[in-house]
C-alpha cells in the first residue's frame, strides 16, 4: 500500500525536527518520505511477533561509574566556539517573555 | 627512497632504524599532497605547520627512546568527524564550518600517544550520511583510480587520501559501510571492528548504536597494527566493551587450512555486477586452494537490512543532531526573531539536503503513533538479522561477500535517487546492525580499471579470524597503485 503523507504531517515533523523548510523542500520531503516509507513497509512481510526489540547488540544495560571530575575548567576554550557570548556565557535571544 | 609508497609499518621500521626521521616522513607526504590534492581533494584541512612541529616533537621522543612503537613518527589523516583539539572539525558541514574542539577524540589520542603525526582532516559525506562523499559542504572528493568517479563514502576522503599516498593510513568511521565501501572503491584495506572495540568518545555521533571507528591503510598488517593501538575499553564511552583478546598481529599468518568459509548465496543475486561477482568468487577459490573449506549457504533476511537500517540510523541521527542549534558552537543564522526561529533557521541553513532528509525521516519514525510501527519494528528486524548471523557463525569461521554491488560510480550518478544510493550498501549494512567486524580488501580491478573489494565478515570479537583470512589472501596479490599515483611518479622520474 502506497504511503500518503499529508501537509499537516510534514508541518508537524518539521516542528519536531526543528527545521524551517521552504515550500520546495516540503514538497521534496513529502515525496522522499512517501517513497522511503513504501520501501520500509517491506519489513511488514516479516513476522516479528514475540521478538524483543534489540537496541544494543550486546547484553549491556546500565553502565555506572563514579562521577569524578577528570578535566579542568575549559570554559574559555568552550566559549571561544560560541557564535555569540557575553559575560562568560552563551548569548541567546530573549527566552522568557 | 620511495617514502609514500611504503606501508605505515614499513615506514615506522625505517624511522626506528634512523634511516629517515619523522620530519622527513611528514615532509614527503606534504609534498605528495602538494602534487595531487588539487585533483583528489581528500582533505578538508591540511595542517602543514602543525604537522611538521608535531613530527619534530615526536622525533625527539624517538631519539630519547620514549617512543619505540611501530607507528611512532608515522603520519596519519583523520576523518573530519573525529574531534581534534584546536584543529577544525567540520563533519563536512556548514553547521560546523568554524568548529575547533576543546578536546581530542580517544581514538586519535591513542594514536598520538603511540607517536602518530596527524597531518590533517579528511573529507566525508556531511555527518557521514552518504555513500559517495558528494554531500560534503566543502566539495566532492575524487577517486585516484579515475578522477571522474566517486571515492565512495562516507569515509571517501580518508580512503582517497590513502590511495593517493597523501598519508600512509587514515581513520574512518563506519555506520552502514562507510569504511568498507570506500576502501573497496579506492583499492585499499579498511576494517570496521566489532561494535564497542574502539572508543567513540569524540566521534561526532550519527547512529550511535551502529557507529564504529576503524583504520584504512594499504595492507592488512597495517590495519592489524593500527587496530591494536586503537582498541581499548574506555570509561568515557559506556558502550565500549572489554575484550579478551587485543592481539591482532598474532593472527597474521599465511594459513587458512581447515578454516570454514561461508558464501551467502542470497548476496549473489540481481543487482550484483558481473565482474564484481567473478572477482569475489575467484578470490574465494584462491582461499579454497590454500586449504579453506568454502561453501555456499543461505543467510536469509538480506533484503530487510537496508529498510531496518534507515529507520534506526535516521531515528538516532534525528536525536544526535538535535545538539546543533546555533547556541554553543557552529553556525548561527544572521537574522532571526526569538529563540525558536534562531534554532530553526540556523539548522535549516546549516544542514544540507541529505542530512535534513534523514532528520525528517528519523523524527517521523520516532513520533507518537508511528514509533511502534516503524522504530520498534526495525529493532525487532535487527534482532532477527543478528540471529541469522549467529546461526551462520555456528557453522563458519568467516563469511565472504562483496563490499559493494558495483565498482565506483561516476560523479553525480548517485545523488538524484537517494533510494538507489542506499541500495548500494546492501552487503555492508547488516554487519553494523549485528555489531560484527568486517574488512574490505582489494581483489582486482574491473574492465574500467576500477578496484573491486572483497568483504570478510567474522563473528563479534573474532577479528583474529578475519585478519587471518584477509592476510592469507593478500599474500597472493601485490598492492596495486592507482593510476594517478603511477602517473605522478612517472612524471617525477622524468623531471
Amino acid at each position: 500500500m502506497a504511503n500518503k503523507i499529508s501537509d499537516e504531517v510534514i508541518e508537524y515533523v518539521s516542528i519536531l525536527a526543528k527545521l524551517e523548510l521552504t515550500e520546495q523542500e516540503k514538497k521534496d520531503a513529502k515525496a522522499d518520505m512517501e517513497k522511503m516509507l513504501d520501501y520500509i513497509d517491506t519489513l511488514n512481510e516479516l513476522d516479528t511477533d514475540g521478538i524483543e526489540p534489540v537496541s544494543h547488540v550486546f547484553p549491556v544495560h546500565n553502565v555506572f561509574r563514579d562521577d569524578i571530575v577528570l578535566n579542568g575548567d575549559g570554559s574559555g576554550d568552550t566559549l571561544a566556539n560560541a557564535p555569540l557570548e557575553k559575560d562568560n556565557s552563551f548569548k541567546v535571544p530573549k527566552t522568557i517573555g | 627512497m620511495d617514502i609514500t609508497g611504503m606501508t605505515a609499518v614499513e615506514l615506522g621500521k625505517r624511522i626506528q632504524k634512523r634511516e629517515l626521521s619523522a620530519v622527513d616522513a611528514v615532509k614527503a607526504y606534504l609534498a605528495q599532497i602538494d602534487q595531487v590534492e588539487a585533483l583528489v581533494h581528500g582533505f578538508v584541512t591540511v595542517d602543514r605547520e602543525g604537522a611538521v612541529k608535531r613530527a619534530e616533537t615526536v622525533q625527539k621522543k624517538i631519539d630519547d627512546g620514549t617512543l619505540a612503537g611501530p607507528l611512532a613518527g608515522v603520519p596519519a589523516a583523520i576523518k573530519d568527524n573525529l574531534c581534534t583539539k584546536g584543529m577544525l572539525t567540520t563533519c563536512s558541514s556548514r553547521i560546523l564550518e568554524n568548529f575547533k574542539p576543546t578536546f581530542t577524540a580517544e581514538a586519535v589520542k591513542r594514536l598520538e600517544n603511540a607517536g602518530a603525526v596527524v597531518i590533517g582532516k579528511t573529507n566525508m559525506d556531511e555527518f557521514a550520511m552518504g555513500s559517495t562523499t558528494e554531500t560534503s559542504y566543502f566539495g566532492v572528493t575524487r577517486n585516484p583510480w579515475d578522477l571522474e568517479h566517486v571515492p565512495g563514502g562516507s569515509s571517501g576522503g580518508s580512503c582517497a587520501a590513502v590511495a593517493a599516498e597523501e598519508c600512509p593510513y587514515a581513520l574512518g568511521s563506519d555506520t552502514g559501510g562507510s569504511i568498507r565501501q570506500p576502501s573497496s572503491f579506492c583499492g585499499v584495506v579498511g576494517i570496521k571492528p566489532t561494535y564497542g572495540t574502539v572508543s567513540r568518545y569524540g566521534l561526532i555521533a550519527y547512529g550511535s548504536s551502529l557507529d564504529q571507528i576503524g583504520p584504512i591503510a594499504k595492507d592488512v598488517t597495517d590495519c592489524a597494527v593500527i587496530l591494536e593501538t586503537l582498541a581499548a575499553c574506555d570509561r568515557k564511552d559506556s558502550t565500549s566493551m572489554p575484550r579478551e583478546n587485543y592481539d591482532f598481529r598474532g593472527a597474521l599468518v599465511d594459513d587458512v587450512k581447515g578454516m570454514k568459509i561461508g558464501i551467502p548465496q542470497d548476496y549473489f543475486i540481481e543487482g550484483l555486477d558481473k565482474e564484481v561477482k567473478e572477482h569475489i568468487l575467484r578470490a574465494a577459490a584462491v582461499l579454497k586452494e590454500k586449504g579453506a573449506a568454502v561453501e555456499e549457504f543461505d543467510l536469509s533476511l538480506v533484503q530487510y537490512a537496508i529498510p531496518a537500517y534507515y529507520v534506526i540510523a535516521s531515528a538516532e541521527a534525528s536525536s544526535n543532531l538535535s545538539r546543533f542549534d546555533g547556541v554553543k558552537y557552529g553556525y548561527r543564522t544572521s537574522e532571526y526573531e526569538g529563540l525558536h526561529q534562531m534554532y530553526k533557521k540556523s539548522r535549516s541553513e546549516g544542514f544540507g539536503a541529505e542530512v535534513k532528509r534523514r532528520i525528517m525521516l528519523g523524527s517521523f519514525v520516532l513520533s507518537s503513533g508511528y514509533y511502534d510501527a516503524y522504530y520498534l519494528k526495525a529493532l525487532r528486524t535487527k534482532a532477527l538479522i543478528k540471529q541469522a548471523f549467529d546461526k551462520a557463525f555456528e557453522k563458519y569461521d568467516v563469511i565472504l561477500a562483496p563490499a559493494a554491488p558495483t565498482t565506483a560510480p561516476e560523479l553525480g550518478a548517485s545523488l538524484n535517487d537517494p533510494l538507489k544510493m542506499y541500495l548500494g550498501d546492501i552487503y555492508t549494512i547488516s554487519v553494523n546492525l549485528a555489531g560484527l567486524p568486517g574488512i574490505s580488501i582489494p581483489v582486482g580491478t574491473d574492465s574500467k580499471g576500477l578496484p573491486v573489494g572483497m568483504q570478510i565478515i567474522a563473528s563479534c570479537f573474532d577479528e583474529a579470524k578475519l585478519f587471518r583470512a584477509a592476510y592469507a589472501y593478500e599474500q597472493t596479490k601485490a598492492y596495486e597503485r592507482p593510476r594517478l599515483v603511477k602517473e605522478t611518479r612517472k612524471e617525477r622520474r622524468e623531471r
